[in-house]
């Protein structure tokens, strides 16, 4: 428990500040919504009707107009990339950064199993996620409350369980990386973050590369799949969960393995 | 049999190609004052990191306190204090705070040895980790290594940064924890420290001992160092290391036969003569020179 407050409390900084930061661009959003809405009608037409563009952010299926065609959008380009980038700094940092700034041989010179070592900072991922998450979907519902709208549960709930996992699915994959690097790693973590978000991109404007939603987390985070459908698609989340438990047992199986320099 | 404190056997690590230590024998009895000493690149850390069990030997095996490098780290670490040379903490943490979180992963209460630590080395609990010198953080690493009262010690280059005062303070403290039964492992290359506070030593190079004995004895050699002012030529001395000629000044170091060497002087013009012991840096940097050979 002891490492788990430690990485709480030399983490909150960051946390406080991309669930500020998430959760103020979602509020913003959703209190313009009502002034929005009345010109949706012919924005709606626009956006369905601009081609790839379209396709890339599923706005041909998803109806702008409505407050949850809004939100499945706004919400997928808000807390999907800020809370993918969140995650995968979280997760690439967490294990190198011991070695890249020096502590690692303080740590690791103190009665804890390496096992340990990797549950107890896992679990304060965890926390700090489930955190952000918690924070961004009450102040949502409590703006949409506030804008006078009624709260769309299902679908709202949906998207956020959704962004939640994907969340978890690249923050293990990146701490399983953090494992078996030296060095801080940010630039892998973000980087991997912002492909698996193109990846997506890349499977909506052409049926040929649709695969890629399976690799990809953003391919059950869609808004447009989850609204259309009222439900997440098992497959691609259980294919998710695939590499989350991949990229933890990584961890494990490195870590302890691994040469502290 | 009695456990030793530490107990290495055949201990091999590479990094790749390069050696880290190749088959290290070493015994360190429990309760010893121990001093480890070798020159840079020569094996030491990665002795002691492969003893507490951040890197994994190659081949070999190991035991601290009895109990095995491999399978029983938590319970090693538990029992032994580490001062590594470097000394990194995590930045933005007040001393007082990176002292509590050490203890913390121990899930002991050091709060009280920890301040009295703290006084005797003169140690600002307030400040900011970042904010030390490498001197203050070297005290923060001895009081991280000594708050939990552990039965062994293994400190590496512990003195570096401190100043003459509180190195005398240090020492006493390793002195008094020595007396209480603690075995001390000091790995450094200050010579005169291991020569005035080791009961015993261990001299590495390339990764092997090469000589462990008392201080007493590795400071026993039938070399002498000898001074003196006049003229004379080196080719009428066999057995000659470390020749050194400064106008009228010669010295050097005498491993041959006593007889020999007065009868050379008597023949040659000396003004002045010293013939003394060597010192123990002379004696390890000799054992630097031919560790292989010996080996």
């Amino acid at each position: 428990m002891t490492l788990i407050r430690h990485e709480l409390r030399r983490g909150w900084k960051s946390l406080l500040i991309w669930t500020g930061a998430i959760s103020a661009f979602l509020v913003v959003c959703m209190l313009i919504f009502p002034e929005m809405k009345g010109q949706m009608d012919s924005i709606s037409s626009v956006f369905s009707s601009m081609g790839a563009f379209t396709k890339a952010f599923g706005m041909e299926t998803l109806n702008f107009g409505t407050l949850t065609g809004y939100y499945g959008i706004e919400c997928g380009n808000i807390l999907g990339i800020g809370g993918a980038l969140f995650a995968a700094l979280l997760g690439i940092s967490a294990l190198s950064r011991e070695e890249k700034d020096g502590t690692a041989e303080l740590l690791l010179t103190h009665p804890l199993s390496r096992a340990e070592i990797v549950t107890q900072k896992l679990a304060a991922i965890l926390i700090q996620v489930v955190i952000l998450n918690v924070v961004v979907f009450l102040l949502s519902i409590g703006s949409i409350a506030v804008i006078g709208e009624a709260v769309p549960w299902k679908e709202v709930g949906l998207l956020h369980l959704a962004f939640f996992l994907l969340q978890l699915e690249i923050a293990a994959v990146c701490y399983g990386i953090s494992a078996c690097i030296w060095r801080g790693g940010m630039g892998i973590g973000l980087g991997l973050a912002i492909a698996l978000y193109f990846m997506n991109i890349i499977a909506n404007l052409t049926d040929k590369a649709e695969f890629l939603k399976y690799i990809s987390p953003f391919g059950y985070t869609d808004g447009a799949d989850i609204i259309s459908a009222g439900s997440l698609r098992g497959v691609r989340i259980a294919v998710g969960m695939a590499f989350t438990a991949a990229g933890i047992a990584l961890a494990y199986w490195k870590y302890c393995r691994k040469d502290i320099r | 049999m009695e456990q030793k404190a530490i107990y290495a056997e055949s201990l091999t690590k590479f990094y790749g190609k390069a050696r880290g230590i190749d088959r290290l024998d070493l015994t360190v009895d429990k309760g010893a004052f121990f001093g480890f000493i070798g020159p840079n690149g020569a094996g030491k850390s990665t002795t002691v990191r492969t003893l507490l069990g951040l890197i994994h030997p190659d081949s070999g095996a190991g035991k601290v306190l009895g109990l095995d490098i491999a399978k029983d780290k938590r319970a090693i670490l538990q029992r032994v204090g580490y001062l590594p040379s470097d000394n990194a903490f995590y930045s933005g943490m007040r001393v007082k705070d990176m002292l509590k979180l050490s203890a913390g992963l121990r899930k002991k209460d050091c709060s009280a040895r920890a301040a009295e630590l703290c006084e005797r080395l003169q140690l600002d609990t307030e400040k900011k980790v970042e904010d030390l010198s490498f001197g203050n953080r070297k005290k923060v690493g001895i009081v991280c290594a000594l708050q939990h009262d552990p039965e062994l010690l293994i400190l590496d280059e512990p003195t570096g940064g401190l100043d003459p005062l509180i190195q005398h303070e240090f020492f006493s403290i390793l002195q008094e924890k020595n007396r209480e039964g603690v075995t001390v492992f000091l790995s450094s290359h200050v010579l005169s420290e291991i020569q005035r506070h080791c009961s015993r030593a261990a001299v590495i190079r390339e990764g092997r001992v090469i000589a462990c004995d008392t201080v007493e004895q590795l400071a026993k050699s039938n070399a002498r160092r000898v001074t003196l002012r006049g003229s004379l030529s080196r080719d009428t001395l066999p057995d000659v290391r470390g020749w050194k000629q400064e106008n009228d000044t010669v010295t050097f170091l005498y491993s041959g036969n006593m007889n020999h060497l007065v009868q050379v002087l008597a023949a040659a013009d000396v003004q002045d003569l010293t013939i003394a012991e060597p010192d123990l840096e002379e004696i390890i940097l000799h054992y630097y020179g031919k560790g292989s050979e010996q080996a």
